[in-house]
């Protein structure tokens, strides 16, 4: 029994550490650009929705869809004004701008919304256990799964089956020949790179309960998202998926059955991998 | 943020104002270092506005002295904390050194105190050897010993008997920890889970689920302040609270501060501190409004340890009719006694730390807001880090 709980909780952790790094592996891995700045983003959805539901009373699940708004509308200004023009750059220049980035986000939100926790008022029925098969199962947590698992199966019908996704396959490809063929690459990376900072902002919003959110949310959980992406590979979702819930279950499984190595087993799982697989589970072997 | 702003430029017009004036009559200056921005930048402001509340309210001379504050930002680092009191004492000139958000940056400065001969008054940090680090230290705040052994000792007598702990594995942490272990298992208790978190440690799940798993009376808790309310809200998730897990603990978790944004989970916790923002007198309820009409929030422990400490340099400075040299301050200071919004306390003559009283406290809803109601009071507690040896 104990061991479904930890399944369970791992696989909500999972999720929602997926939701919050794709957009990464979206813009690190089709994209080739290193954005460190990613949980920049997800803090600010983390934070309109806070300020939605806290101060203007909207309900949860409102907020959720504007949280997502509100940070695709940052990322696309922020890609349009500041980051296409460090696309052809090298990645050390890539890193320090992001990075800064980074430091200005946490100041400006210490700045405007102070710096400690914030929590989001849930509404009741989000809150405690149910029972399930005789199981105890978190409402809030069963809730991240349905709404990760929902948004995934999206992710890879939009990249497999839509026109843009295949635009945006072909643009990552061969840039050149994809606008030879009239295909918009500028305006495909804007809009993937929104996108991505709109999962990023949900996620955030949706993590605000389990992670917890302060200015410092950007700078504790790069390391997990660049770990996510690493372990997956970066050519596809399902690579970041499976790392994932590999990275959730293992990290949860590992606090509860040797708590005294509960921080290291995280780290550990990502040596072995990459020993084993330098580009990740699913990366491509001959990449760029 | 505009509050700042506005106070800044108040305090700035005024300054200009008195400059005159200040020539002659003289001026006593504190250097407050405190943590303004960063993660413990909460410590900061409440000190900070706890010391201009004070001002305000029994003005700004004593003693024929004209007593100014030069506030510092050390974002808690002890490198910045130690650099900035060199320059407050070597520039500035300054008579006092106050504040110091947490422990290495109250230690960093304490061979600065010694050598310059200039009183380090520690409004925050709370770790037991602070005082021993120089004989110019003195403490307003509290030690985490006081806390944790009363908890202890509290939860032995009061039908607690196995206890699981979870503690984040920091210095703080441990000290809490151990202090708590060796009261509580004394008094007959018996610890039968200990897990100590990782610092940076966002998830407590598996944690809370392991406490579970071992069907303890209570679960003993110290985390960092801003990790109080996930926790609390992780552990009413997870079913502890229906399970009748009791949350003990020494009262930081509970801060005023956070209390309130913590949600219905925190209700029941039981913790042993120094100061209740509901403590129930005359003097605290005049705190409370005056601070909640300057700045809008409710006062923590953390504003208590700024309003004491500034209440001990006017005291100290009347006392020696306005001499406001380390060696006078300090022996004026040691024995010193009075009533302070969290109740009567007094510097120890000895170890120039806080003696005070730690009152048992209960997380109960008042009027719509979650407050620690305080059911039990141990008066007069030393710290019992250093009465050991």
């Amino acid at each position: 029994m104990t061991l479904l709980t930890i399944l369970f909780d791992g696989i909500a952790y999972g999720m929602l550490l997926f939701v919050l790094a794709c957009g990464l592996a979206v813009t690190l891995g089709l994209m080739n650009f290193v954005n460190l700045a990613h949980g920049a983003f997800a803090m600010a959805g983390g934070y309109a929705c806070a300020i939605l539901v806290n101060r203007a009373g909207l309900p949860f699940f409102a907020a959720l869809p504007i949280a997502f708004v509100v940070s695709a509308a940052i990322g696309a200004v922020l890609e349009r004004s500041l980051y296409r023009h460090l696309y052809t750059r090298s990645h050390l220049d890539q890193v320090l701008f992001t990075i800064g980035l980074v430091f200005m986000s946490v100041t400006a939100v210490d700045y405007f919304m102070g710096s400690s926790q914030t929590f989001i008022h849930l509404p009741d029925y989000l809150q405690g256990q149910i029972n399930l098969f005789g199981l105890g199962v978190g409402r809030y947590r069963l809730m991240i799964i349905v709404i990760c698992g929902l948004l995934t199966v999206a992710l890879q019908m939009i990249l497999s089956k839509t026109r843009f996704g295949s635009r945006l396959r072909a643009a990552v490809d061969d840039p050149r020949a994809a606008s030879g063929l009239g295909i918009n690459v500028p305006q495909v990376f804007a809009l993937t790179f929104a996108f991505g900072c709109g999962l990023a902002g949900m996620g955030g919003a949706l993590g605000a309960e389990i992670l917890g959110l302060d200015p410092y949310f950007p700078l504790k959980f790069m390391i997990y998202f660049l770990i996510v992406v690493t372990v997956g590979g970066s050519s596809s979702i399902t690579g970041p998926f499976l790392a994932s819930l590999l990275l959730g279950i293992g990290d949860v499984a590992g606090k509860y059955y040797v708590p005294k190595l509960g921080a290291f087993v995280i780290y550990t799982m990502m040596i072995v991998i990459l020993i084993w697989r330098p580009n990740g589970l699913f990366g491509r072997t001959a990449a760029r | 943020m505009l509050r700042n702003l506005i106070s800044a430029t108040v305090t700035a017009v005024s300054v200009l104002s008195i400059g005159g004036l200040a020539q002659a009559q003289e001026t006593v200056k504190i250097g407050l270092i405190v943590p303004m921005t960063g993660g413990q930048a909460s410590t900061g402001q409440q000190i900070n506005n706890a010391i201009k509340l004070y001002q305000q309210k029994n003005g700004d001379t004593v003693a024929g002295k004209k007593v100014e504050i030069i506030l510092k930002d050390d974002a808690a680092l002890p490198d910045n904390t130690k650099r900035l009191a060199q320059e407050l004492i070597v520039n500035e000139k300054v008579n006092i050194i106050a504040g110091f958000g947490v422990t290495p940056a109250a230690l960093a400065a304490a061979p600065l105190a010694t050598q310059a001969k200039v009183p380090e008054i520690v409004m925050a940090a709370g770790t037991s050897i602070i005082t021993e680090r120089s004989p110019y230290i003195v403490r307003t705040s509290f030690t985490l010993a006081q806390s944790s052994t009363i908890i202890g000792d509290w939860a032995a007598k009061n039908g607690i008997k196995k206890v699981a702990t979870l503690t984040s594995d920091y210095a703080p942490g441990n000290d809490a920890l151990q202090f708590f272990k060796e009261h509580f298992t004394a008094g007959g208790g018996e610890i039968v889970e200990e897990v100590k978190v990782p610092l940076a440690n966002p998830d407590f799940a598996p944690f809370l689920q392991r406490m579970k798993d071992s069907k303890p009376d209570a679960v003993f808790v110290f985390v960092p302040a801003g990790q109080g309310g996930n926790f609390m809200k992780q552990y009413a998730e997870r079913g502890l609270d229906k399970s009748g897990i009791k949350v003990i603990g020494p009262g930081d978790v509970m801060d005023d501060d956070l209390l309130n944004n913590m949600g219905d989970a925190a209700l029941g916790a039981v913790t042993a501190h120094l100061y209740s923002a509901a403590h129930p007198s005359a003097m605290n309820k005049e705190f409370v409004a005056a601070y909640k009409k300057a700045y809008n929030t409710r006062p923590g422990f953390m504003a208590v340890g700024g309003w004491d400490g500034i209440h001990l340099v006017y005291e100290a400075l009347k006392k020696t009719g306005g001499k406001a040299d380390g060696d006078s301050l300090i022996a004026a200071m040691k024995g010193m006694k009075w009533e302070s919004p969290r109740g009567p306390i007094s510097i120890d003559p000895e170890t120039r730390d806080i003696v005070q009283n730690i009152y048992i406290r209960k997380v109960e809803k008042v009027d719509g807001e979650l407050y620690n109601i305080e059911f039990a009071t141990f008066e007069a507690v030393k710290d019992p880090g250093k009465t050991k040896k």
